[in-house]
C-alpha cells in the first residue's frame, strides 16, 4: 500500500493559468468545494508570457465590431473545420468575461475617452485585442489570482498529477506527487477540469516553458477521452532566433500591428508576394495603406504582416529555404523604420512594446528603436486538444472536462492572436460552472486501490533502474530534435513514417530512464515522469497529420500542399484501444445552423 | 569570451549544504540559467531549480548570483566575469528547500492578508471609465512578476527577520496598486500601519536597486503609502478630532 495523503473537493481543476483559475473561481462561486493544482508556484503559468491581448469585440475602438464579425473572423481563422458553436460561444462572451476581469482590479490601456482601448491583431477584422501594453498575460493572469485567493480555493502548488483516477466510465479523482517533498496525493473530486495548456516542450524550437508537456492530453487520452485536431500546431512566425539560448522565445505580434514590418535580406516586404485568396479582400494594397491601416484609419486594410500565423510564418520559412534570410537564419522585422512617420518613434516603441525592447535589449544587444530584430517560427500553441462538448467543456469520459488549450474546437486548424486569452476565460468559466454542477449531481465514488499501487508504482520506476539508465534530457532532447525536423512546419508522409519509428524507440528509450537521488524536489525525476505525456501527444500528432492528407492552417503537408474540400467536412480523432493501441478515425463536423452560415456568407 | 566557465552552485537541503564547483561550456547569449539547466541535463539531473518562462516574464528564477540577487534568466555570462568561478545561491532570506530553491511560502499567505480590490460601482452602461494618465501610475505596480527578490534583499526580512511583522516591499506595492487604483473604494492605511509594519521601512531603496521590472518601489509606492499614514494617523489635528469624536475609526 502506497503511502500517501487524501484530500476531497467536489471539483478538482489541474492548472492555474488562465483557465484552471478562471474555472476554479467560477466553480467555488457555485458553491463547490473546489482544489487547484498547479505545477509550478501560483501566477507563474504560461498565461503570464502571452503578450498581445485578449480578443473580444466591444467595438470601443472601431463600432462596426460585434460578436458576428469575431465569429467570422475566427472561422475564417480556423479554415471552417472550428466546432462552430464553440465559436460562436466565445466571440458573444468574450466582451463580458473582459469586463467582469475589469472588475475584479485588472488596469487595461484605455482609449481618450476613458474605455478599454483595443488593438489591431493578425486575422482580426477590426482592433480588438484589449490589452495592457505587451504585458497581457501578467495583468490577466494576477488579476484571475489575486481575486481567486479570497474565493476558498485549495490551491496545491508545486503538485503534478500523473494520472486520472475512475470509478467505471466516470473520472472521481486523480493521482499525484508533490514536487518539494516528493510525496504522493490522492485527490477524490466529483468532477475534474483539466486546464493543463499546450505541448510546446515535444518541439525543440518553442516559446513554451518546461510545463508545457501536454499532460492533460496525455492524461485524458489515457483515462478514454478523445483528443481532436492534434495536427494543427501553431508555429508563431515571430521567436527570437539569436543568441542561439533564446532561440524560440516569443516576439509578440504587436509589433506588426503597431506597424513592424517583415523584410528578407534584399529589403523587401515579401509579405506582398503572397496573399491567400480568401484575404485577399482584406488585405492592404500596398505598404501606405498598411500603415494607415496600424495608425487606425477605419477605411484603410490591414497589411499582410497581419495575415494568420500560419501563412506567416510558411512564407518566412520560404524566404529562408530560398536563400533570402537574415544572418542568423531567419528574417528582419524590423519596428525602428516607423521613426521616418512618427515624431518620438522610439518612445512610442518603448511605450507599447516594453517588454520587447528590455528582452532585445538584455538578451541579445538589439535595441528594437534603431535595428531590425531577427525572428524566425517557433512552436507556440496547439489547436488540438481533449474533445468536448462546446457548452460544458465536459470530454468523452463523465466528470472529466477540459478548458483552454489542452482543450479542442474553437480555433479550428489556426488559433488568431488574442483567441487563445479569451478562450481560457469564456471556457474556463463555463467549464467550472458545469463541473459544478456535473458534482452536485454525483453521489460518492469508489477508487479501486490497485489504480493506486499501480500509479505510484509507475512513479517510482525511475529510481529503480537509478543512474544505471539513461537520463531523461538526453531522451527529451531526442524528442525535440526529431520532431522539429519530422513533424514541424513542412511535413510529408515519409519523415512522419520515420517519426513513427522513432517513437517507437523512444518510448522503449523512455522505459529504461533511470534517476539517481532521492523525491526531494528532484527535476531529473520530474523529467522522467514529463516523457510519457511528450511522447503520447507526440504520438498522436503525427498519427492526425499523417490521417489529414491536405494542407490546412497549421498542418502543412508539402506531398499535399492544397486544401482538399473533402477534409473541410472533417475533425481527425484519436482514442486508445483497449489494448493500448492509438486508433486514428474521421468524424464529421456536424451542420452548422443557417443563421451561422448566414453571418459567415454575409462577412466574406 | 572564454569557451568553458566554472559555476560554484549551492547543493543542500533544509538544513545545510555547500558549494559545489561546476565546469561547463558557454558560448555567445548564455544566461546564468541556460548554464544551470546544463549542468542539471549533463552532470546533476537531481539540482534543484525553479524556472518557466526564461524571458524575465513570470519571476520563478530568483537567485544570488555572485552574491547579487537576480533573475538567472536575464543575468547574461558576458556581465560576469568569467575567469573565476560564478557563485549561484538561493535568495538568502526564505528558508532553503532544496539546491536553488526555497520557500516562498510566507508571501503568499501575507497577501491574503491584505484587503482585496473593492471597486466603486459602475456607471450606467455597466462600465468603468478611467483615463490612461491615472491609470499609469497603478499600471507601473502592476508590472510586478512577483519575483521576492525584493523580499529578499530587503534588510528587515534578511537581518531583522521580522516576518510576522513587515509585509516587506512586495506587498507594499501591492497595496499601493489598490490604494491608488481610481476604483477602489477600500481602506488599508491603518492596516499598513498596525499589521503590515509599513513604519519599519527605512527607505534604504534596496529594494528599488534589484527590482527587474524597475519599479521604483521606494519612491513610488512605498514613500506615497507612508504619507497617507503620517498624514491620516499621524496629523495632530485629526487626531484630536478622533479623540473629540470617540472615534475607534479613522474616516
Amino acid at each position: 500500500m502506497p503511502d500517501y495523503h487524501t484530500h476531497e473537493h467536489d471539483v478538482l481543476v489541474v492548472g492555474a493559468g488562465g483557465a484552471g483559475l478562471r474555472a476554479a473561481i467560477e466553480a467555488s462561486a457555485g458553491g463547490a468545494s473546489v482544489g487547484l493544482v498547479c505545477k509550478s508556484l501560483l501566477g507563474k503559468a504560461h498565461t503570464v508570457m502571452a503578450e498581445g491581448g485578449i480578443a473580444a469585440a466591444l467595438a470601443n475602438v472601431d463600432d462596426r465590431d460585434n460578436w458576428k464579425v469575431h465569429f467570422a473572423d475566427t472561422m475564417r481563422g480556423g479554415q471552417y473545420v472550428n466546432n462552430w458553436r464553440m465559436a460562436e460561444l466565445h466571440a458573444r462572451e468574450a466582451p463580458d468575461r473582459v469586463r467582469e476581469l475589469e472588475a475584479w482590479g485588472a488596469m487595461f490601456d484605455r482609449t481618450t475617452d476613458g474605455r478599454i482601448l483595443q488593438r489591431q491583431f493578425g486575422g482580426h477584422r477590426y482592433p480588438r485585442l484589449v490589452h495592457v501594453g505587451d504585458r497581457t498575460g501578467l495583468e490577466m493572469i494576477r488579476t484571475l489570482q489575486d481575486h481567486g485567493i479570497h474565493q476558498g480555493i485549495d490551491v496545491h502548488m508545486e503538485c503534478t498529477i500523473t494520472r486520472l483516477l475512475k470509478d467505471g466510465d466516470r473520472c472521481v479523482g486523480a493521482f499525484a506527487y508533490e514536487r518539494e517533498r516528493g510525496r504522493f496525493k490522492v485527490f477524490r473530486a466529483r468532477a475534474v477540469v483539466l486546464a493543463t495548456g499546450g505541448v510546446g516542450r515535444a518541439f525543440k524550437i518553442t516559446s513554451n516553458s518546461w510545463e508545457y508537456t501536454g499532460d492533460g492530453h496525455a492524461l485524458a487520452y489515457d483515462a478514454g477521452a478523445e483528443l481532436t485536431d492534434m495536427e494543427f500546431v501553431q508555429f508563431h512566425p515571430t521567436g527570437m532566433i539569436w543568441p542561439p539560448s533564446v532561440r524560440g522565445i516569443l516576439v509578440t505580434e504587436a509589433v506588426r500591428g503597431d506597424g513592424g514590418v517583415l523584410k528578407n535580406n534584399q529589403g523587401r516586404r515579401f509579405m506582398f508576394d503572397d496573399i491567400p485568396p480568401n484575404y485577399r479582400s482584406q488585405t492592404a494594397e500596398n505598404e501606405e495603406e498598411g500603415w494607415r491601416y496600424t495608425q487606425g484609419d477605419k477605411n484603410a486594410r490591414r497589411p499582410p504582416e497581419l495575415l494568420t500565423r500560419d501563412h506567416v510564418s510558411r512564407c518566412i520559412v520560404r524566404e529562408i529555404k530560398q536563400g533570402r534570410g537574415s544572418p542568423h537564419g531567419g528574417v528582419f522585422l524590423d519596428i525602428a523604420w516607423i521613426k521616418e512617420r512618427l515624431p518620438n518613434a522610439a518612445e512610442h516603441i518603448k511605450k507599447k512594446l516594453p517588454s520587447m525592447y528590455q528582452q532585445f535589449k538584455q538578451l541579445a544587444d538589439i535595441d528594437i528603436t534603431r535595428e531590425p530584430m531577427e525572428v524566425g517560427p517557433t512552436t507556440h500553441y496547439i489547436m488540438g486538444g481533449v474533445r468536448v462538448d462546446a457548452d460544458t467543456q465536459m470530454s468523452s469520459v463523465p466528470g472529466l472536462f477540459a478548458a483552454g488549450e489542452c482543450a479542442a474546437g474553437i480555433n479550428g486548424a489556426n488559433r488568431l492572436g488574442g483567441n487563445s486569452l479569451s478562450d481560457l476565460l469564456v471556457f474556463g468559466k463555463r467549464a467550472g460552472e458545469f463541473a459544478a454542477t456535473f458534482a452536485r449531481q454525483q453521489s460518492g465514488a469508489a477508487i479501486d486501490s490497485r489504480q493506486l499501487d499501480d500509479a505510484a508504482r509507475q512513479a517510482v520506476e525511475p529510481f529503480e533502474r537509478s543512474t544505471q539508465g539513461e537520463g531523461p534530457y538526453q531522451v527529451q532532447y531526442a524528442l525535440q530534435e526529431m520532431m522539429q525536423e519530422l513533424v514541424g512546419i513542412v511535413r510529408n508522409e515519409a519523415e512522419m513514417r520515420r517519426a513513427l519509428d522513432g517513437l517507437a524507440r523512444l518510448r522503449e528509450r523512455a522505459s529504461r530512464v533511470g534517476v539517481g537521488g532521492h523525491r526531494e524536489y528532484n527535476p531529473g525525476w520530474h523529467a522522467a515522469l514529463d516523457l510519457h505525456n511528450l511522447l503520447t501527444v507526440s504520438e498522436a500528432i503525427t498519427h492526425s497529420a499523417i490521417e489529414r492528407k491536405e494542407s490546412r492552417g497549421g498542418h502543412f503537408r508539402e506531398d499535399y500542399p492544397d486544401k482538399d474540400p473533402a477534409f473541410g467536412t472533417v475533425n481527425v480523432v484519436v482514442r486508445k484501444e483497449r489494448d493500448g493501441r492509438m486508433a486514428v478515425s474521421r468524424t464529421p463536423i456536424p451542420e452548422m445552423p443557417l443563421e451561422l452560415k448566414k453571418i459567415i456568407e454575409e462577412m466574406k | 569570451m572564454p569557451t568553458s566557465a566554472t559555476f560554484r552552485v549551492w547543493r543542500g537541503d533544509r538544513t545545510s549544504g555547500e558549494f559545489k564547483d561546476y565546469s561547463t561550456p558557454v558560448s555567445e547569449g548564455m544566461v546564468v540559467l541556460d548554464a544551470i539547466h546544463q549542468i542539471q541535463a549533463e552532470q546533476a539531473n537531481d539540482l534543484a531549480v525553479r524556472w518557466n518562462c526564461k524571458a524575465g516574464k513570470c519571476g520563478s528564477c530568483s537567485a544570488e548570483v555572485n552574491g547579487h540577487p537576480k533573475l538567472m534568466c536575464m543575468t547574461r555570462l558576458n556581465q560576469l566575469d568569467l575567469s573565476a568561478a560564478v557563485t549561484v545561491e538561493p535568495m538568502r532570506s526564505f528558508p532553503p528547500v532544496r539546491d536553488l530553491v526555497t520557500d516562498v511560502s510566507w508571501n503568499f499567505q501575507v497577501k491574503k492578508t491584505i484587503r482585496r480590490f473593492k471597486p466603486r460601482p459602475p456607471e450606467a452602461d455597466g462600465t468603468w471609465r478611467m483615463f490612461q494618465s491615472d491609470v499609469e501610475r497603478v499600471q507601473e505596480f502592476r508590472k510586478c512578476i512577483e519575483c521576492f527578490l525584493c523580499q529578499d534583499v530587503c534588510h528587515v526580512l534578511r537581518e531583522h527577520h521580522m516576518f510576522d511583522q513587515f509585509a516587506g516591499p512586495r506587498h507594499l506595492v501591492y497595496a499601493a496598486a489598490l490604494e491608488m487604483h481610481p476604483l477602489d473604494t477600500d481602506d488599508r492605511v491603518r492596516d499598513l500601519k498596525k499589521d503590515r509594519g509599513i513604519g519599519y521601512c527605512n527607505i534604504t531603496k534596496c529594494c528599488t536597486n534589484v527590482c527587474p521590472e524597475d519599479i521604483a518601489i521606494t519612491d513610488n509606492a512605498i514613500i506615497p503609502l507612508k504619507e497617507r499614514v503620517v498624514d491620516r494617523l499621524y496629523d495632530p489635528v485629526a487626531k484630536l478630532l478622533r479623540m473629540v469624536r470617540g472615534g475607534a475609526h479613522d474616516v
